[in-house]
């Protein structure tokens, strides 16, 4: 395999692990804090829907991002105010919020099916993106895959470095010694819930304006629950989950090329195992590895905060 | 989510009894009383695909017959333990027509309609009948013949994509009429198939279609829902083909044609016959002459020539001089599997598991 | 005056029966306001949602055929939450003990006997806990997490299923369409209820709802559960054996998600298709945690999610909702239901402003 047939492949493994990550990314940050939403499929498709509409509206695809980003933050409000001020359980409210998101996406889009969109625009940068090979791999795409990245980036740097970061591990880790220093839990968990929504709203908006620039009902397929569980692959590390989803969308896009060059006499499903099975072996070799590090899942996942007054 | 397929020329069950009309005829007293007609949808009707078709066809039953009819539908509703309670619950509340859509709702539907004789059960794609149970589908591969020619006339490279469901007879007889049509005008082409393993994921139609693009193919057709492999088709700059549904408002410029789904005819024959009190069970399996489907009109790369010959083909099928599958017909391995001159049967059509001499899979 | 939301000292016992009723009660006003705006006659929808689907003896038995699978995965779930593990592959767990069940029936397709479902429903046990001893394998020999390994075994189960049913396990004479034969009477579940497709499988659920909370309540393994659960430390300290307890709730679990695939086609289904469940093995972590993890809870819950499901259905044929309308619908339903969980724990009291008190 030569580099010209490389590169379209890695061009087409980006674009498939971009929503992952960005979903996962959120998702990432709201369990450091000790709350385990499911509803990531629910705010990335109410945020697909949204980002489409106001696109198609305003005729503005930053606008439209923008408007993902705030939906998705109002449906994890909506997740906030049951788990974390009525302390509702976490997983059950994260499903069901899922099946609201569904039902909201559809209702609102049943109007836009069959309306196509202009496809959100790679940023230029001059001189950069016009090098050869590196030019279209590192600065041919859109702001979405940037922000993807720049989001990683800046969450592992929030969460070593900072020192909100740092209270906001101390928040997951062990919510009633923060409180009784002083650090107001329930803020702090609200806001990282909401850090979460925004995310799975804009991942829905990549969906919808790049990766296929159109709506239709459903078009997450499941993308959610594998930014869900990427987020347990990279045991709650930041870096870890721009692997897992740069892996699991690696397999995904491998095994489609390898069908298309011919096939290698395994069973297509078979071949549409991989890229789960991989995940699942990946993830072995790292926990039993001789680098395994301590579990870095929050000590008070799912937990409901309950003060003793 | 497994749907579509089939029929087959032989009634199960109750066929010596049954070949009457079920019911004799429906009694309806007054517009006030309209035909109720039901329809059950495996996809959401958003899905710009298959459901999407079917519930076209709804509509238009409604535009044709107004007051006449009441037509209610349920949608997404998975085949499995649940489709025959709401088959049933369609049955139980006046629905007198019923439509399931999918293949999946095969053995629901005849379980329903033993319980329910007066009511009339028409399910797409399956090859069971009753005395109150009619199957219909379309001749998807006349189109795809079509096709076949286009992409084999239009490749540069040589290679043609083929984005695929699951691995069901009428997916791989869609496949072969497209690569055998395609190696008629151009004998060295190549059919490379990708499975996704699902009906609808349009991230991964997208994906697959990169992937083939990549390696090649300038021509991308599927047999999988969305118009997202046509979308990317576009940005690529290649050329594609529409599925189910005219798809030019996603791909302006890549477009050849679409096939597309005609469900509104049959389903208006149906409610007029049940109207009339002459509906009887029948199979029915009718292509491009009948108008179960018809392609969209030709897009700006098919040069004034090619459309000629399109149409020819597509007079010639429609007129029975033309069957797509007609012999010499080699497999993989270069077996003759038709007979020069020799035209498949529909039986072994409908349970074709072979690909032809050119397909890549 | 103020409103104050204290803590009750110990949990309302009263609440626990009384907040599903409020719950219901706040959802059909929201309900109501939802359908308005859509619409929609609200009574209509609401008597359609809630009431139509138990009004005819058919209704009645399928919100037991709906609800046999959910309850019976979930009672499996709970004991395993409690613990803090987190299976949430219970839907891949149900695919192979349908697979092994099914394998079964197509084996001894030409025989008859009462053994073949008892041997079925063994098959389809040990095809379910099989298939959860790879996360339960994993976890406690390398520590995988067994939210991702579940979770994407899952989707695997689901893809193998297919492999079967489009190759070795297709019906011989069925065109090569992806199904199998359909079961012979002797693999098929007997019916409970004349003229319904209510099986005994309704009643294994019930009894494995009583099964569970003897476990729980009365046996050393059912403590120790709650232990871990609630006191991770004290469990440490008590030195109960944290590998077997995660083995032996993924087996349970796997095990009745298991027989649940394998009811679901030796009952309603009949046969092995490409897809067996609707998603029974996700929607049973609801009702999991709307039983608020008890396997009695569960019944209820169970129940309920069921009806949520048909009254959907019967919303989209009655009234000619989208079926958008009835998730959201049942997602307000959902919404409620879990924060009126609150009212259990605290109550809200008017408390004079400061100044008066003084």
């Amino acid at each position: 395999m030569n580099i010209d047939t490389l590169l379209p492949m890695l061009l087409t493994v980006i674009a498939a692990a971009t929503p992952l990550l960005l979903a996962a990314i959120g998702e990432l940050v709201t369990e450091k804090s000790g709350v385990l939403n499911l509803g990531v499929e629910g705010m990335m498709l109410v945020g697909a829907v949204i980002a489409f509409a106001v696109t198609v509206g305003t005729g503005s695809a930053i606008l439209g991002i923008i408007a993902a980003a705030f939906a998705g933050i109002a449906l994890s409000l909506v997740f906030g105010l049951l788990t974390l001020t009525l302390m509702a359980n976490q997983v059950a409210t994260g499903l069901a919020l899922t099946i609201f998101g569904i039902g909201v996406s559809s209702l609102i889009g049943s109007s836009y099916i069959g309306t196509p969109v202009e496809k959100l625009a790679v940023l230029h940068i001059p001189g950069l993106s016009d090098i050869p090979v590196l030019g279209p791999l590192l600065f041919g795409h859109d702001i979405l895959v940037y922000a993807s990245v720049a989001i990683t980036v800046l969450v592992a740097w929030f969460l070593k470095s900072s020192r909100a970061g740092l209270i906001l591990r101390a928040v997951g880790e062990s919510d009633l010694s923060a409180h009784s220093i002083g650090y107001d839990v329930i803020k702090v968990r609200y806001l990282a819930v909401m850090f979460g929504g925004l995310c799975s709203g804009i991942a829905g908006a990549y969906l919808s304006l790049s990766y296929t620039p159109m709506w239709v009902e459903g078009m997450t397929a499941g993308r959610g629950w594998i930014a869900l569980a990427l987020v347990a692959f990279a045991s709650w590390r930041p870096w870890r989950v721009l692997g897992g989803a740069y892996i699991f969308g690696g397999v995904t896009i491998l095994q489609l090329y390898l069908q298309g060059a011919g096939g290698i006499g395994i069973p297509a499903q078979v071949m549409n195992m991989l890229p789960y099975l991989a995940t699942i072996i990946v993830l072995t070799v790292i926990s039993a590895g001789p680098w395994r590090g301590r579990l870095d899942a929050p000590a008070c996942l799912g937990k409901p905060f309950r003060p003793a007054s | 989510m497994i749907r579509p397929i089939d029929r087959r020329t032989f009634i199960v069950g109750g066929a010596a009894a049954g070949l009457t009309l079920a019911s004799g005829a429906l009694h309806r007293a007054s517009a006030a009383d309209p035909l109720k007609i039901g329809f059950i949808y495996v996809g959401p009707v958003g899905d710009f695909g298959w459901t999407h078709g079917h519930d076209l066809g709804r509509k238009a039953v409604e535009a044709k017959f107004g007051d006449l009819v009441k037509t209610t539908y349920v949608e997404n509703v998975a085949e499995g333990p649940d489709a025959e309670r709401v088959i049933r619950k369609l049955a139980t509340d006046g629905n007198k027509l019923i439509f399931t859509t999918s293949f999946g709702y095969m053995e629901p539907t005849l379980k329903v309609a033993k319980a329910f004789p007066k009511v009339f059960f028409e399910h797409a794609t399956g090859f069971k009948t009753a005395p109150n149970v009619a199957v219909y589908n379309s001749r998807f591969y006349e189109g795809r013949a079509v096709v076949g020619h286009l992409a084999g006339s239009l490749t540069k490279t040589g290679k043609i994509g083929y984005i695929a469901s699951v691995p069901i007879p009428e997916v791989v007889m869609g496949i072969n009429a497209t690569a055998i049509w395609a190696r008629k005008v151009r004998p060295d082409a190549e059919v490379k198939v990708v499975w996704i393993n699902s009906w609808y994921d349009p991230g991964k139609e997208g994906d697959a279609a990169k992937a083939l693009i990549d390696q090649g193919v300038d021509i991308i057709t599927q047999h999988t829902d969305s118009p997202a492999p046509l979308q990317i088709a576009e940005q690529r700059g290649v050329l594609g083909v529409g599925q189910a549904s005219d798809m030019k408002s996603f791909a302006p410029k890549a477009q050849l044609t679409a096939i597309v789904d005609e469900w509104g005819p049959y389903y208006i024959e149906r409610a007029q016959a049940a109207l009339d009190g002459t509906w009887k069970t029948s199979d029915t399996w009718h292509g491009l002459k009948e108008g179960f489907l018809s392609l969209a009109p030709y897009g700006d790369a098919v040069p004034a020539e090619l459309r000629a010959s399109a149409d020819a083909i597509k007079a010639g099928i429609i007129d029975g001089s033309i069957h797509p599958f007609t012999g010499p017909i080699k497999d993989q391995k270069g077996e003759v599997k038709v007979a020069d001159g020799a035209k498949l049967a529909d039986g072994d059509l409908l349970g074709m598991n072979w690909y032809v001499e050119g397909v890549s899979a | 005056m103020a409103l104050k939301i204290e803590a009750r000292r110990q949990i309302s016992t009263r609440m626990l029966y009384m907040t599903p009723f409020i719950a219901v009660a706040a959802t059909v006003v929201a309900g109501f306001f939802l359908f308005m705006m859509l619409g929609a006659d609200p009574f209509e929808a609401l008597y359609v949602f809630f009431i139509s689907p138990l009004e005819t003896k058919y209704g009645l038995s399928e919100l037991g055929v709906k609800a046999a699978p959910l309850i019976m995965i979930a009672i499996g779930l709970a004991l395993g939450y409690r613990a803090n593990i987190w299976n949430i592959g219970a839907e891949g767990q149900l695919t192979l003990g349908a697979v092994c069940g099914g394998a079964v029936a197509l084996a001894f397709w030409e025989e008859q006997g009462l053994y073949i479902l008892p041997l079925m429903a063994l098959a389809g046990m040990a095809g379910g806990a099989a298939y959860a001893a790879i996360p339960a394998f994993l976890k406690t020999k390398f520590n995988v997490n067994e939210i991702l390994t579940s979770l994407m075994l899952t989707y695997v189960a689901t893809l193998f299923l297919a492999v079967l049913v489009f190759g070795p396990l297709k019906d011989p004479m069925g065109f090569n369409f992806p199904q199998s034969r359909m079961f012979s009477d002797s693999a098929t579940l007997p019916i409970i209820w004349e003229e319904t497709r209510l099986h005994i499988g309704f009643v294994v659920a019930l009894l494995a709802a009583v099964a569970g909370w003897v476990l729980l309540t009365r046996s050393i393994i059912g403590f120790q559960i709650r232990t871990l659960g609630s006191a991770p430390a004290a469990a440490r300290y008590a030195g109960f054996d944290r590998t077997r307890l995660t083995w032996f709730c993924l087996m349970l679990t796997g095990a009745l998600a298991g027989l649940a695939g394998t009811f679901e086609v030796a009952g309603p289904i009949g046969q092995l298709v490409p897809n067996i469940s609707p998603g029974y093995g996700f929607t049973a972590i609801i009702v999991a945690f709307l039983g608020r993890l008890h396997p009695l809870g569960i019944i209820a819950s169970g129940l309920l999610m069921a009806l949520s499901y048909m009254g959907g259905e019967n919303a989209q044929i009655n009234l000619s909702l989208p079926q958008a309308v009835t998730g959201v619908f049942q997602g307000m339903l959902l919404f409620f239901l879990l924060a009126s969980d609150f009212l259990v724990r605290y109550r809200v009291r008017r408390v004079k402003p400061l100044a008066e008190g003084v």
